[in-house]
């Protein structure tokens, strides 16, 4: 894909093109494209003076990176403890026979990225998914497809 | 506008305090986590909706903070000056609240907290939840809003700094903290004093102190609320931290998971240089010390000293061996300080009320106050401040409320993956450091997570176990490999593919991982494991030889059934089956088809007669 080059100089530019802050740009430039495309991630080398491999070991190591394109909507399911306790595992479970697809993956649509996370602190709520930036507290099986309804 | 001394600041205080009326009416929005996700800025706008409309924006302030600590309440609206506390409120309330409590001076009793004999109570801290905490660093959230930085001046912000500077060598303030008995709140329990004190006398022009802000730990948010509800508060630790080991650079390492907290911090950060509190020559003192604000990428393991030091190099999060520590040779190879936010955020309470005070609090070897976050299968689910010492009893019981739906206290985890189950039967214990280790579990950094009889301890080993399988590094073969294994022996015992030899070569390999791996995530990884062993180990017994899992999770392990008897035939079970293996006319006895029953337990969740069976 082509790739802006002068959006990403301005994420660069504005962590001085610091080689710490590799991690730093590497979400501002996933927030710009919901992932991270391989030539981005080239440009981002050659502008930090880093090898490509450390980049692309930094994308692969972290668990917020994607290389793949999320879907348009993510639904993550909180998997900390306080929501496993309360039962997150059958929510996970009936998203994934909903969706038809594993946590990690998209529709082929393009339309849903399922996800689980290791806690969004929201543990009186637990458990917990987020639907994009909401949150849906005390969910249950029986409460996914309303979910997924919702736009 | 920069301030330049410490009298400058008072006088800049004095003004500020001057300004505000202590009588006049606020709203106090809690913004924590909890209350976020109930929809508390919803809440917050009504307000302001309302006030405006009624022509009361110049009587009534509005002030949205941090986390008051009793998510399970939320959202919670304290009306000041009286302080009345409000809970579980609805954008719908709003109007009224405003017309009585503000506009008529009377109370929305349907609103107030009533206890279980039914009695209303008004103020926050007759609420039995908060009536047996300490809370020295929570209390504050409630008073400040983190995006004013006057708020946290009016409430005595950046005393201590200033006493530092203008008053106190280096090696006073050192000697101060070290006194206190502070010790690190991320998870080892390392005296802080000490920490920095070798930070100080190692070698090194530049020195690095950082502020670990990458809770990591599933089922905990006490540093979340802090550094979200008061981020000064860590910042100015930080500053007296550097001075005290002669260190001008400093990091904060916020958890990608937490935006509200990277925003807070930055923006408290860009106050304080504004200030003349961060950068070059501050309060006048010639010391000069500034923060860069970094984000994880959500790594667990970068909770890990030196694993979070190489991610701030923008290197993959592997930790390194620590022949040399950190404090010698850390980040770029230099002198560095690690201690997490609630660590940071005692500091200005030692240095404005002495280290006696605070050696003054908490049991022989633990001093000071521990927030935890009480979840799980708990009444008041929130963040608790208490004494060290206070017992599990008091805290799960009186201040959590014990455990919901007339359920059994079973076990309570604490530390994090790296912490250990504790039973019931030592529920009389009092927690600080030593206690919880003695007992097989850990501090940690404060999670604890309460469990009823219907939770599966075999499960919950297998669940942290996994957990950290996916999250170890895999540079060192003991956990990367051994968690791996150790996965796949607790899945093949709560899928009833267990053997009785499986327990002692659990035992076996967990030594090994505690012997033989290269940082704390993999020395810790056993615990959980071991502990569920040493505690539960009839539960283990029970899912190998007899192939049952008592409390009803393991799914290979459990088959489902309706009781014609309590069966009304009301088809919700039948409706919300997705495998269709349920059957029956309504209005009468329905059958389940164990060959078609995918054991997913939504007929167990949905039956209001309790005529769906688990055996």
């Amino acid at each position: 894909m082509t790739i802006d080059e002068s959006r990403l100089d301005s994420i660069i530019d504005e962590y001085n093109a610091e080689q710490g802050s590799l991690i730093s740009i590497l979400q501002d430039v996933q927030a710009e494209y919901k992932y991270l495309p391989r030539e981005a991630l080239e440009y981002v080398a050659g502008r930090l003076d880093i090898p490509r491999v450390q980049v692309f070991g930094v994308a692969t190591f972290f668990k917020a990176f994607s290389l793949k394109p999320k879907g348009r909507r993510q639904i993550h399911v909180c998997m900390g403890t306080a929501c496993h306790v309360r039962g997150s595992k059958k929510v996970l479970e009936e998203f994934e026979r909903k969706l038809g697809i594993e946590a990690g993956s998209t529709t082929k649509d393009g339309e849903y990225t399922l996800e689980t996370v290791n806690c969004v602190g929201a543990c009186a709520l637990g458990p917990v998914v987020m639907n994009n930036e909401k949150y849906h507290g005390q969910m249950t099986p029986i409460k996914v497809e309303d979910l997924l309804k919702k736009v | 506008m920069k301030l330049k001394s410490g009298k400058e600041l008072e006088a800049f205080r004095k003004k500020i305090l001057a300004k505000k009326n202590p009588d006049k009416p606020c709203i106090t929005v809690c913004g924590g986590p909890g209350c976020l996700a109930r929809q508390c800025l919803e809440v917050r706008d009504a307000f302001v909706n309302e006030i405006s409309s009624r022509g009361l924006a110049d009587k009534v302030d509005i002030r949205t903070t941090g986390c008051h600590g009793y998510c399970e309440m939320g959202p919670i609206a304290l009306v000041f000056p009286e302080g009345i506390f409000y809970q579980k409120l609805n954008v719908k309330d709003v109007g009224e609240i405003v017309e009585e409590t503000i506009v008529n001076n009377r109370i929305v009793k349907r609103l107030l907290y009533s206890d279980e004999t039914g009695r209303q109570v008004k103020i926050e801290k007759e609420i039995p939840f908060y009536k047996k905490q300490m809370r020295l660093l929570l209390s504050s959230n409630s008073k400040i809003d983190p995006h004013i930085f006057e708020d946290y001046l009016a409430i005595g912000g950046y005393t201590a700094l200033a006493k530092v500077l203008t008053g106190m060598k280096p090696t006073e303030v050192l000697e101060e903290v070290k006194k206190s008995g502070l010790r690190g709140r991320g998870g080892g329990g390392f005296p802080t004093g000490r920490k920095w004190e070798s930070t100080r006398d190692a070698k090194g022009d530049i020195k690095y102190v950082i502020c670990n802000a990458d809770e990591g730990d599933p089922g905990a948010f006490m540093d979340r609320s802090i550094l979200e509800g008061n981020p000064h508060s860590v910042l100015e630790g930080m500053i007296i931290g550097a001075y005290a080991m002669g260190s001008n650079e400093g990091y904060v390492y916020v958890r990608n998971e937490y935006p509200l907290a990277l925003k807070n911090v930055t923006i408290a950060i860009k106050q304080a240089r504004e200030a003349g509190l961060l950068g070059e020559n501050i309060l006048g003192s010639g010391f000069g010390f500034d923060v860069k604000v970094n984000r994880g990428g959500g790594a667990f393991v970068c909770g890990e000293s030196t694993a979070l030091m190489a991610s701030l190099e923008g290197k993959p999060g592997e930790p390194r061996a620590k022949y040399i520590h950190t404090s010698e040779k850390g980040l770029w190879d230099r002198p560095s300080n690690l201690n997490n936010v609630e660590t940071w955020a005692n500091v200005p309470l030692i240095i404005n009320n002495g280290q006696g005070w605070f050696a003054g609090i908490g049991t022989e070897s633990s001093k000071g106050t521990k927030v935890f976050s009480l979840v799980g299968k708990i009444k008041n689910t929130g963040l608790v401040e208490v004494p060290m010492g206070m017992t599990l009893r008091e805290i799960i019981f009186d201040i959590g409320g014990g455990i919901p739906d007339g359920k059994a206290f079973k076990a309570v985890q604490t530390g994090g993956p790296s912490g250990g189950c504790i039973p019931e039967s030592l529920i009389d214990m009092p927690v600080d450091y030593e206690q919880l280790t003695n007992a097989g579990s850990m501090m940690g950094s404060g999670g604890m997570i309460v469990m009823d009889e219907d939770t599966c301890m075999v499960d919950l080993a297998r669940y942290f176990t996994n957990f950290l399988q996916g999250e170890s590094c895999g540079k060192c073969t003991p956990c990367r490999e051994g968690l791996l294994r150790m996965g796949e022996i607790l899945t093949g015992i709560t899928e009833g593919r267990g053997r009785m030899e499986d327990l002692s070569l659990i035992e076996d390999l967990s030594g090994v991982l505690k012997d033989a791996s290269l940082c704390g995530l993999g020395t810790t990884a056993a615990n959980p494991v071991i502990s569920t062993m040493k505690y539960f180990r009839d539960e283990y017994v029970a899912h190998i030889r007899d192939r049952k899992c008592p409390a009803g999770v393991c799914r290979e392990l459990i088959t489902y059934g309706i009781d014609a008897g309590s069966c009304t035939g009301c088809g919700q079970c039948l409706k919300n089956c997705p495998s269709g293996a349920i059957e029956g006319e309504k209005k009468k006895p329905h059958v389940l088809d164990t060959a078609k029953c995918i054991k997913c337990g939504i007929c167990y969740d949905v039956c209001k007669f309790d005529a769906v069976r688990k055996e």
